[in-house]
Parts: structure tokens; sequence; C-alpha cells
């Protein structure tokens, strides 16, 4: 292999990660108005994902970073052509971030609700348009002979965009709803459980089909049977689901990510960036990458230090492995203000 | 019609300074609340403890903002300045995929570690979390000022001649660039400057208002007070010192950067230092200057009779070297910018002097309303100070991104309309706007909520002491 060719392979790895860590957090945001009954529920489920969310969201960043280091070409096509939606994505995340740390530090009803419409929409719209981005990204978008990105922000709203952005939306909504049954105790459980089934009825179809014509128009052998992988692994986890087997569902849904990150992957290698206005100004793994030097800098770095990051990121999961319950958000009884929100 | 160039270059503007806001105080505060909860485990007097969680809380609500900013950041280099990542993204892209393995990983899990570890992790293992967080912190820092010093003085790469594009050959010599070298320090120190210039602040609040709790917390506050102008006077020692240094390395790496600091227009032995200049707008007229002499020979190059090179004549060499053009950057902005730091930065450290003289009997506070009221608005002077400082040293690399390698006209991206710009450049001047207004909000309430209870930790069942 190719140090170019392990590079996406890291790259795929990173992307992998992210859909499966980030994913759960997203969804738990996207499910704070239907799930949180009360402010109880709401601090329940924020504080659910209050230690990890913040070293989830590193593995976009060292996706991104990890892309310019190794193919700048890729990263510079992608990032100026994706502008708009990427400024979309920019800005949920900048006000879901400061949503979990300003939420709590004003008692107010008022100011609560804001930052939960704020961390609904923060979570959600980027849950969507990674989809539409990875969707649009294997179909291939208007590149001219200088890799210049061509179209336009609507260029990405065809229908096989907003398929893949309804995929991931409805996938990380099942994660998260699945991570919330795992990682709770109390009233919330079975309720998040349920309600885990009921999202399952409308991503097992979507997901499905998402797939199906990814791997009729783009696919191959090996990631056909990837793709039948991710669909048994997404079935397989509810029927868990289901059986109140809180553990193996989110290793199904986990299991399904990285398996529909694989296929997307698979199916664009060799390429990174195709060009749909012909197929010679395609970026590929060969003509985007980095030099021999910097890759081979890149990957003793990768090497050395992923295993480290590996390490103490799942410390914290195993720290923080513990179910929460209302009464660990300072709630004791159904009604009333929260010790902890009361304000000097 | 604007151009895309001119556009990108100012959201850059707006979005690197306002992200540096709040980049100085993370560094600084980490290791301040890092250092108060080592104090607490040694000493185990409950102040340090109390000091933790209030330092800790501001530090949070600090660092929030200043993480989402930083992933804007990382994205604008391909979104706006795509044939610049094209073009270095062999060399420069290194720096900032290790800053995100290496270090962002390494600050944000062991943050959320410290956040919610107070009762998972035993005392000396929690204290480890926060070390490490502000460890990372400070790594992080140096990673993006090496990538920024190889923008200002590109080493340890070539021209491919395949290519055509930069490519790294020693990852050694671009993390062991001089100016990197010498950047990290002034940016360490000038931290500094900022942290003690909020703890003087926060302290100052609380001792100014009558009802300021106990008289156990005004003694504290009292220390808090004394170490916030202890630190910012080192700091601005500190800070001085190392851009003393920095500023010979930019007089034999960038001359025209340190003429244009000075508006020195021709080359001058020795060369004086003018504190203030009336002139016309472009500086080649004086009409009327304060100077100091000897002192820009003595700056920029150690000997009093120094000789220091004049704009028109690095420009004249310039066009030899690189071909006809202009390599001059905006003289007043730069001069301004140049004058605007130091003079903050000293005026901070000579306030901080005399804070520390005012307050030097025990027991004893100043009465006078003025002296807290300067202790908190001189807050903004380091702010000001670390905000000219990037201004002058990004803008006096112009016209290049890359220092003789790179033009920043021809770093922006060939594909990105000036109305995408627009749209990007006011969605986010006017979100930053709010978020500023919000965390101003946010850190007001909590300084104004005092020091925390140490009781609330204590007991058989103690509360999460941070939760969201």
């Amino acid at each position: 292999m190719s140090l170019a060719a392990f590079w996406f392979l890291l790259i795929a790895v990173l992307w992998t990660g992210y859909f499966i860590l980030e994913g759960f957090d997203f969804g738990v945001g996207i499910l704070l108005p239907f799930l949180g009954r009360d402010n109880a529920d709401r601090r329940l489920m924020i504080n659910a994902i209050g230690p990890l969310w913040d070293g989830n969201e590193v593995w976009l960043l060292t996706a991104g970073g990890a892309t310019f280091a190794a193919f700048p070409l890729w990263y510079a096509s992608m990032f100026s052509g994706f502008y708009l939606a990427l400024l979309i994505i920019l800005v949920a995340l900048i006000v879901r971030g400061v949503c979990f740390e300003f939420r709590g530090k004003v008692d107010s009803p008022r100011w609560r609700d804001s930052w939960d419409v704020a961390i609904f929409l923060g979570s959600a719209i980027p849950a969507l348009l990674w989809g539409v981005a990875f969707a649009n990204i294997v179909r291939g978008v208007p590149l001219n002979s200088a890799h210049v990105y061509t179209g336009n922000l609507l260029t990405l709203l065809n229908w096989y965009g907003l398929l893949g952005g309804l995929t991931t939306l409805l996938l990380f909504a099942l994660h998260g709803a699945i991570f919330l049954s795992l990682k709770t105790d109390g009233p919330l459980r079975p309720r998040a459980r349920a309600l885990a089934v009921r999202i399952a009825a409308a991503a097992i179809p979507v997901a499905t089909a998402f797939l199906v014509v990814t791997q009729v128009r783009h696919g191959k052998p090996w990631t056909d049977i990837s793709a039948t992988l991710a669909a048994a692994a997404l079935i397989g986890a509810v029927v868990a689901a289901r059986r109140g087997r809180e553990g193996r569902a989110f290793l199904g849904t986990a299991v399904t990510l990285a398996l529909a990150v694989a296929t997307l992957f698979g199916d664009l290698y060799p390429r990174v960036l195709p060009s749909s206005t012909r197929a010679a100004f395609s970026l590929t793994v060969a003509n985007a990458s980095s030099s021999h030097y910097t890759l081979t800098v890149m990957t003793w770095v990768a090497l050395v230090f992923t295993p480290v990051v590996l390490a103490y990121q799942g410390w914290t999961y195993w720290v923080f492995r513990k179910r929460l319950t209302r009464s660990d958000v300072g709630e004791t009884s159904g009604t009333g203000t929260p010790a902890l929100e009361r304000q000097p | 019609m604007v151009s895309t160039l001119d556009l990108s270059r100012w959201q850059f503007g707006i979005t690197t300074v306002y992200h540096f806001i709040f980049v100085p105080l993370t560094i600084g505060l980490s290791l301040f609340v890092a250092c108060l909860q080592t104090a607490w485990l040694v000493k185990k007097d409950p102040a340090y403890l109390r000091l933790t969680r209030f330092f800790g809380k501001l530090f949070l609500v600090n660092f929030a903002v200043g993480v989402v900013t930083g992933i804007v950041q990382e994205f604008q280099f391909g979104m706006n300045w795509s044939a610049y990542s094209r073009f270095v993204g062999d060399v420069f892209g290194a720096p900032l995929a290790m800053e995100a393995l290496l270090a962002f990983f390494m600050e944000s899990t062991f943050l959320g570690l410290w956040i919610f570890g107070w009762n998972k992790l035993s005392p000396r293992l929690h204290l480890a979390t926060i070390w490490l967080a502000a460890i990372g912190t400070s790594l992080s820092a140096y990673f993006i000022l090496a990538a920024n010093a190889w923008m200002q003085h590109p080493v340890g790469y070539t021209i491919s001649p395949v290519t055509h594009r930069a490519q790294l050959t020693s990852i050694v010599a671009l993390l062991t660039n001089s100016t990197a070298l010498a950047a990290w320090p002034h940016v360490f120190f000038a931290s500094f400057l900022i942290t003690g210039g909020v703890v003087i602040a926060v302290a100052a609040w609380h001792l100014i208002r009558p009802r300021a709790a106990s008289a156990a917390d005004t003694a504290i506050f009292r220390r808090v007070l004394r170490a916030g102008l202890g630190i910012t006077l080192a700091a601005a020692v500190a800070t001085a010192v190392t851009g003393d240094i920095q500023a010979r390395l930019m007089d034999s790496q960038q001359p025209m950067k340190m003429a244009a600091a000075e508006a020195l227009y021709n080359t001058e032995s020795p060369a004086s230092f003018s504190l203030f200049t009336i002139g016309s707008l472009n500086g080649d007229q004086e009409l009327w200057s304060v100077r100091v002499p000897y002192l820009l020979s003595l700056i920029a190059t150690l000997d009093p009779h120094g000789t220091v090179q004049g704009i028109n004549n690095v420009e004249r060499a310039y066009v030899k070297k690189y071909g006809p053009g202009d390599y001059k950057p905006i003289i007043p902005v730069t001069y301004w910018s140049f004058r605007l730091m130091i003079g903050m930065g000293a005026l901070a450290g000579l306030l901080a002097l005399a804070g520390l003289w005012l307050t030097r009997r025990r027991r004893a506070l100043p009465r006078s309303a003025w002296f807290y009221r300067t202790a908190i608005w001189a807050v903004v002077l380091p702010y000001l100070g670390t905000t000219s400082g990037w201004i002058f040293t990004e803008m006096g690399r112009q016209p290049w991104t890359v220092f003789g390698v790179l033009t920043t006209r021809d770093s922006v991206s060939p594909g990105v309309t000036p109305s995408s710009v627009i749209i990007s450049m006011t969605v986010f001047t006017l979100l930053y706007g709010v978020l500023a207004a919000i965390a101003t909000k946010v850190a007001f309430r909590q300084v104004a909520g005092g020091l925390p209870d140490e009781t609330e930790h204590a007991g058989d069942q103690p509360l999460p002491v941070f939760t969201y």
C-alpha cells in the first residue's frame, strides 16, 4: 500500500470515529426537545454527553488537519467548493459548542428554552449537512481542469445528496437515542429505547435506499458487502434495542456508521473528489497528495500518537461509564428548581 | 465591486483578532487555575479550592468561545485561501495536523475529565487533568506559531520543480524555526499580561463593593489582587524582553517589516526611535515627532550606531530580487500598531508596578475609588496590546502570505465569489458580536457570584461541581 493510500485509509478512519462519536452527541442534541420532558431530563441528557462531546469534535478537526497535511489539493478544492455549506456547519457548531457551556449559567426558563432550540438546530443541521456533503463527494461535483469547484450551494442540494443527508440525520438520531438508553437510568431510559425503535422505522428504509442507490451508481463488489453488512447491523441494532439489549444496540449503530463510511470511502477510492465535469479533472489519491517526505513524517506522528490519544480518550469513556440519573443532576423530586441551578 | 481578495482579508482579520481575544486567557488562566488547585492540594487551605472553582468557571466560559472560533480558523484556509492551501499544504498542513492530534485532543479530553471528574478521580489524578489540559493549550499555541513562523520566515522547504508547489524538506527545521522559538515565549508571556489584567480586574471589582461578603473573602481578594499585579508586572517585563529578541530577528529576516514598524523611509545609522509622529498619512513626510536617539539601532541591532535599513532601500532590493512590484505594507497601520503594542504593554506593566506599591502594606487597602476603577478598566490595555501585536506582525508581512514565496493576492480562493464572502463575513461578524455580548453577560454573572462555598464540595455525598 502506498503512503497516500494509507492516508486515505487513515482519513476514512478519522471520519468513522467522528461519525460514531459525534454522531451520538449530535443525536442527543436532536432528541433534546422530544425526549426531554422537563429541565431535569434535558440536563440529564446534556450531562450524559457533557464530558465527551468536545473530545468527539476534535475528530473532525483532526480529519480536517490530516486532509490539509496529506491531501492539500483535496482540502483546498473541497473546502472552497463547499463554501456556503461549510459556513452553515461552522455556524451550527459554534452555536452548539457555546450552548452547553452557557445554558446552565443563568437561571431562567426563557434563557434555557432558547439554548435548547439552539442545541437542537446546532445538532440537526450538521447531522444533515455532513450526509449531503459525503453523498456529493461520492457522486462527484463540478470541478474544472484546475480542480476548482464551479457549482454553488444548490448544486449540492440534489435529491441524492438530500437522501444522504436524511440518512445521517436519522442514523445519528437513532444512535443518540440508543446512547441515552445505555447511558441513563430512570424514566428516560425506556422512553429513549422506545423512541429509538420509532426512529428506526424511518431510518431503516431511508438508509437502505441511500445505500442501494449508492451501490447501484458507484458501487464495487467489496463495498456491496460492506453496504449489506451495514444494513444488517442496523436491523440488528433495532432488534437488540427492542429486546432491551442496549449495549448491543449501541454497538450495532456504531458498526452501521463505520460500515457506511467504509462503503462511501471504498466507492470513492482511488479518487478523493471526483469531477462530474470530466473524469480527467478528478482529484485522486495520487494527484492530490503531499510529497513522500511529508507523508512519511506524518505517518510516524500518526503511528506514535494515535494510540496515545485512543488510550486516554478510551479512559475518559471508562471514567464516565456509569449511568446517569436525575439525581445526578441535582434533581430528587419531580418538580422544583434543581439545587445546582440555584444561582447565588 | 469589492474583490474576493479584500473581503477575504477583512474576514480573516476579523475572525482571527476575535479568536485571539480568547486564546491568551485560555493559555494563562488554565495554568493559573492549575497552580491554584496545586496550592490547594499542597497547603490544604480551602481558600485555594474556592479560588480554583471561581476562576475555573470563568476559564470555561472563555474556553468555550475560544474553541468554537478556533474551528473557523482551521476551515478558513481551505474555504477562503484555497490557492494558498494548494501551494503550501505540503508544508503548512503538517503543524496544523500535529496540533489537532498532539495538542487539541489532549486539551479537550482532559478538560472534559477535569470539569466532570471532581468526584470520580482521586485528587492527584484530577489535578493532573487540569495540568495536562493546560500543557495541551500551550503546546497547541506552539504548533500554530510554528505554522505562522513559516509564513514569516519560511525554512525547511523547497519549491518542487514538478508541481511548482512548496514541499517540506525538514520537519525539524520547521519546528525549530528561530522565528517560532522567539514568537512562542512572546505570545506565552503576553497571555499572562492578559491573565494578570483579568485577575486584577476581578479582584478589584469585588474589593470596591462595600457589601463584598465577609472579611475573610476580602482578605482572599486582596491576595488575588496582589498576585494579579505581580503576574502582570513579571509578564510585562518578560514580554518586553522576548519582543526585543524578536525585533532583532525581524530586522534580519524581514527588514521591510522593521522599517515599516518605524516608518523609516531611508537607511539610517544610527537610527532614532520615534515615540509619536504626526505626518502625512502615507508617512513620507514628517511634520512633528518625539524621538529617542540611537534607540532603533539598539533595538534592531544591539549596537547604538548600527544601521537600520529604510523602506525605500529595502524596496529597491526587493524589486531587484522579486521583480517589479510594490513590496511595502500599509505604513500607518504598521507604524501605529507597533507603537500601540509596545505602549499598551508598557502601560499595563507600569500600572501594575504602581499597584504593587500602593498595596504594599499588609491589611491596609487603598481607599480611593480611582485605584479600583483604574484596576478594573486597565484590563483593556493588554487586550489592545496583543491585538495590535498581531495586526502588526500580519500586516507587516504584506504583500506576502509566505514571505518572499507567495503573495496574498495569489493566495485567495479562485472559485469563491465576492457575494459568498460578503455573506460569510456578515454572518461571522453578527454571530461573533452576539456571542461576545452573551459571553460577557455570563462571565459577569460568574464574577458577580463571588467565591463559591467550599462546603458544597465536602460531606459524604458531594455534589458535582461543574455540571452543565
